[in-house]
């Protein structure tokens, strides 16, 4: 297990990583879900050794990873640009940490060779980085992460800069070769939740530097446990709704009036904020909305909304294109709102109908 | 419209060209000429209408009122190569410092020491003519060899730190970081990773000094008295109240023959590119 505590960087007044305590678990893919600047790469220069916190303990097994340079500590990374050894061979590339290690030269070439093949890349080992494409590049670069077998490995976006097609290719044949790999800890970043819950054992929420939740997927993803950590977990964007409960009666901030819901029944009076996945917006009912963006993805249409006010985001499992400016009426389906308190936190509850 | 542009492109390069190699063919036809061939001109063809002759090229080699020039010629190329290895090693070295590690002293900054190597060559060569001449002296080496190859090292030592800085600051620092990852210190990482690849840098680095140091004239003539000459000095050497142009020319090619082999190379191997495909 590696433990991560108390871990904490800034620099000058930003906090890169605020007092993150996690723990990463043998034979597991953890993902690190979280926007541009949440701390996510950080959190892995910090594992590396590459970036050196103010404060916490990183420990593998219980033991302490603070005093060693990153060249003793026993993990590979694969970065966002595809990083390779310019001088070197694609097969030199991928034996070099081997070499380094002091495994003899034909053993490092047996190896190297063999991981070749497993990515797809055996006939190819005499080339040279620059004669291959973007996608071979960072192929070369998971082979040579992976071959010295590091007890973790850590995967810091690695194909945001491949095209769509090569990374879905690609992201499936790295889910495989790791599957192999029962003592491995794998930590992957990720800035796109259906990537991070479809591949994660486990999934970790970032924002803002710190460690907000973290979790089985399916349970991060079905009970986030601020709003900070529901708009993180959830795409298309959550609808974060003002509420108003009193005497059993929800009154929805700018939107509805909603008289003695199930929802507002075990909820003492207060204000609260609803969260309403865009799946839970359907089209016809009594709320009015404008149409301020129309996006049609293949057989899904995501429509941004202005209601009052308030902006909605409403997902239809169907291709509907709704004309700009044009008016048209919703309802909502509470079966599945989550209710956050006053200071963003969820309220457990049953599941209710109505 | 495109065969006018293509003709005024091939006449610019025929004009460059020509302004280029001319100085050179009058040189080479100058030092096969006699006294009277410089002075008295061709009637019809020009550099080319003369009785050929080898004094020019005789007085380079003890002939009569001339030189010998073997010695000063192994003396510049002892000086210049051991001043550029010693200037690029240290270069090299003290270049990868400044561009990977955070050096503090006061206000001072990695840029600032940058600036304090580069500064030594803002200064005209003879305000460090008389500290340099009572080091020498001190140390009882002027008019030595090694006297010269340590004035040539501390002159050619910011042009390395110049250029190699410079492509240091080029090589992705991703790349450092993942040797480390891979279990390379700092050490082998300058060595097995960082200078395989400044290897073009380390070309144009050494192309500079071997030129400033091969042409230098001012040390080379202030540092020596009889022992030592360097080239430059000795083929000054060769002038009289008769301006014999004739031994200079053939001096002059002599001289700039190794340097014109280097550019030749060297262009050859920077054509073949550098640091293509170490990060994307």
């Amino acid at each position: 297990m590696l433990e991560l505590s108390n871990l904490t960087l800034a620099e000058g007044r930003v906090a890169h990583l605020d007092d993150v305590t996690v723990s990463f678990r043998k034979g597991r893919l953890t993902t690190l879900l979280g926007r541009t600047g949440a701390g996510k790469t950080t959190l892995m220069r910090a594992i590396a050794g590459l970036a050196e916190p103010d404060r916490g303990r990183i420990a593998l097994d219980g033991k302490d990873w603070s005093r060693l340079a990153p060249w003793q500590r026993p993990v590979a990374m694969v970065t966002q640009q595809f990083i390779n050894y310019p001088h070197l061979s694609v097969l030199d590339n991928v034996a070099f940490p081997l070499v380094r290690r002091k495994v003899p030269q034909d053993k490092a070439h047996e190896a190297a060779r063999d991981m070749l093949g497993r990515v797809g890349l055996g006939t190819m080992i005499d080339r040279r980085p620059s004669q291959l494409s973007g996608g071979q590049q960072q192929r070369v670069a998971i082979a040579r992460a992976l071959v010295k077998k590091a007890p973790v490995v850590l995967l810091d976006e690695p194909f945001v800069n491949l095209d769509y097609k090569l990374r879905e290719g690609l992201r499936e044949e790295l889910v495989d070769l790791l599957k192999a790999e029962r003592e491995t800890i794998v930590i992957y970043a990720s800035t796109d939740p259906r990537e991070a819950l479809q591949m994660g054992d486990d999934v970790i929420l970032m924002a803002e530097g710190r460690a907000i939740q973290s979790g089985e997927p399916q349970n991060v993803y079905a009970r986030p446990g601020t709003t900070r950590a529901a708009e993180v977990v959830s795409d298309p964007p959550i609808n974060l709704i003002g509420m108003e409960v009193s005497g059993g009666q929800l009154r929805l901030d700018r939107l509805a009036d909603l008289p003695a819901h199930a929802l507002g029944r075990d909820l003492p009076a207060g204000r609260y904020t609803l969260g309403l996945r865009a799946h839970s917006i359907r089209q016809g009912g009594d709320l009015s909305a404008r149409v301020s963006l129309t996006e049609v993805s293949g057989s899904e249409t995501v429509t941004h909304l202005q209601a009052a006010g308030q902006a909605l985001v409403m997902l239809e499992r169907t291709v509907t294109n709704h004309a700009l400016g044009t008016t048209i009426t919703l309802s909502l389906d509470l079966g599945e709102a989550l209710v956050f308190g006053a200071q963003g936190r969820l309220i457990e509850k049953e599941p209710v109908h109505g | 419209m495109r065969t006018l542009y293509l003709a005024l492109k091939y006449l610019a390069v025929l004009l460059w060209s020509a302004f280029v190699i001319f100085p050179f063919l009058w040189m080479i036809s100058t030092s096969f000429k006699t006294a009277n061939a410089v002075t008295g001109g061709a009637k019809w063809l020009p550099w080319l209408q003369f009785e050929p002759s080898l004094s020019g090229w005789q007085s380079l080699f003890g002939g009569v009122g001339g030189i010998n020039i073997l010695k000063p010629y192994a003396n510049s190329a002892i000086v210049t190569l051991s001043g550029s290895a010693i200037a690029l090693v240290l270069g090299t070295l003290a270049a990868y410092g400044l561009s990977r590690f955070t050096f503090k002293a006061g206000p001072l900054k990695n840029g600032d020491i940058t600036f304090f190597f580069i500064s030594q060559r803002i200064m005209p060569p003879i305000v460090l003519a008389i500290p340099f001449f009572l080091m020498l002296r001190f140390l009882g080496l002027l008019d030595t060899l090694p006297g010269l190859i340590l004035i040539y090292v501390a002159m050619l030592m910011p042009i390395a730190v110049w250029v190699m800085v410079d492509f240091f600051n080029s090589v992705p620092r991703g790349l450092d970081e993942m040797a480390w990852m891979d279990g390379c210190t700092p050490v082998t990482t300058f060595l097995r990773v960082i200078l395989p690849n400044a290897l073009p840098g380390l070309v144009v680095a050494a192309m500079f000094c071997l030129i400033f140091g091969w042409n230098d004239f001012f040390f080379a003539f202030t540092m020596t008295f009889t022992e030592v000459q360097l080239l430059p000095v000795s083929i000054v050497a060769l002038n009289s109240s008769v301006t014999p142009w004739w031994s200079l020319s053939a001096a002059a090619i002599v001289s700039v023959a190794p340097l014109a082999v280097l550019a030749f190379v060297v262009e050859r191997f920077l054509s073949r590119g550098g640091l293509a495909g170490a990060v994307r």
